[in-house]
């Protein structure tokens, strides 16, 4: 077994681990943690497969980006293990059994296939540098670029309305209260 | 590096389902909006993986004929990252404005949009 098998299987079990650890943390901050393992064990898998560029936009956007506005929301809330919803325990089990249901249907339908010849190459090809996704992107995909900054517009602006509509529904509320606490 | 390092893509696709199964089960077992929506990310990012793990095999096969086999792929994840990027965003904004309504962030609370 060579250093990229070895590397391979320690990013698989560190992104399974921490998946599961996601899923089954009282603690919600420290469940973004760990959502931030995975992203960064996923990076590394980017990284074997020689998508240099995915690799580094995956850690700057998921893991600095939108963690880090996932961990601004926590802290505005105030949450914590305490305040934690919870499920009883039979909606629970049923959602883990569906959810092994599922793993289950598919691993045995993919196990069938004939994909045993397949490989995917580690180690060599430059498809993944910036140059070559950049001249792709601004030959083939130019319409859907741009279409992307339109969804960007869009969702701003929405963010905006969304929050702004919260704040006029809130100042008509009492007056003494602007100024408490 | 003389000899070719390969993967077979069955791990590959195991690992990503695995991953996406998780999410699911956290989908459905959960609660908490905000560890809800982390699921969907997990999701995406089992998807992703795949995405470009298939776009290094299609390279494999191809790559004798065209040079840039496989490079939609992970164009393709690009994409993806840009509308999970949005999406955060404006759902972010949504559970910002339901706790505010609501004082909590149990996706129970929500049953009450039926009326």
């Amino acid at each position: 077994m060579g250093t990229t098998q070895v590397l391979f299987w320690f990013l698989s079990i560190l992104a399974i681990l921490g998946a599961i650890l996601v899923v089954t943390s009282k603690n919600p901050v420290h469940s973004v943690l760990w959502l931030i393992v995975v992203f960064v064990a996923i990076s590394g898998h980017y990284i074997l497969l020689d998508a240099q560029f995915l690799a580094i936009v995956n850690l700057i956007v998921y893991a600095g980006a939108i963690m880090v506005l996932f961990l601004f929301v926590f802290m505005l809330m105030n949450l914590n293990s305490d305040t934690e919803p919870q499920k009883n325990r039979w909606l629970k089990i049923a959602g883990v059994v569906t959810g092994g249901a599922l793993l289950l249907v598919l691993v045995a339908a993919l196990k069938r296939a004939d994909l045993k010849q397949q490989m995917a190459t580690l180690g060599n090809g430059d498809i993944g540098l910036i140059k070559n996704l950049g001249l792709v992107l601004f030959h083939d995909y130019v319409v859907p670029f741009e279409i992307s900054s339109v969804l960007f517009l869009s969702a701003m602006v929405g963010v905006v309305v969304i929050g702004k509509k919260a704040e006029e529904d809130k100042a008509p509320a009492p007056g003494p209260q602007r100024y408490g606490g | 590096m003389g000899v070719k390092l390969v993967m077979p893509i069955n791990y590959y696709i195991f690992l990503a389902v695995a991953l996406f199964c998780i999410g699911v089960a956290g989908v459905l077992t959960r609660r908490n909006a905000i560890i809800i929506f982390m699921c969907i990310e997990l999701m995406l990012n089992a998807v992703n993986l795949l995405l470009v793990a298939f776009s290094k095999m299609h390279y494999h096969a191809m790559s004798a004929g065209n040079p840039n086999a496989g490079i939609d792929g992970q164009l393709f994840v690009f994409f993806i990252m840009v509308v999970a990027a949005a999406e955060v965003s404006v759902g972010l904004a949504v559970i910002v404005m339901m706790y505010r309504n609501t004082h909590s962030i149990d996706v129970n609370f929500l049953n009450r949009l039926k009326h």
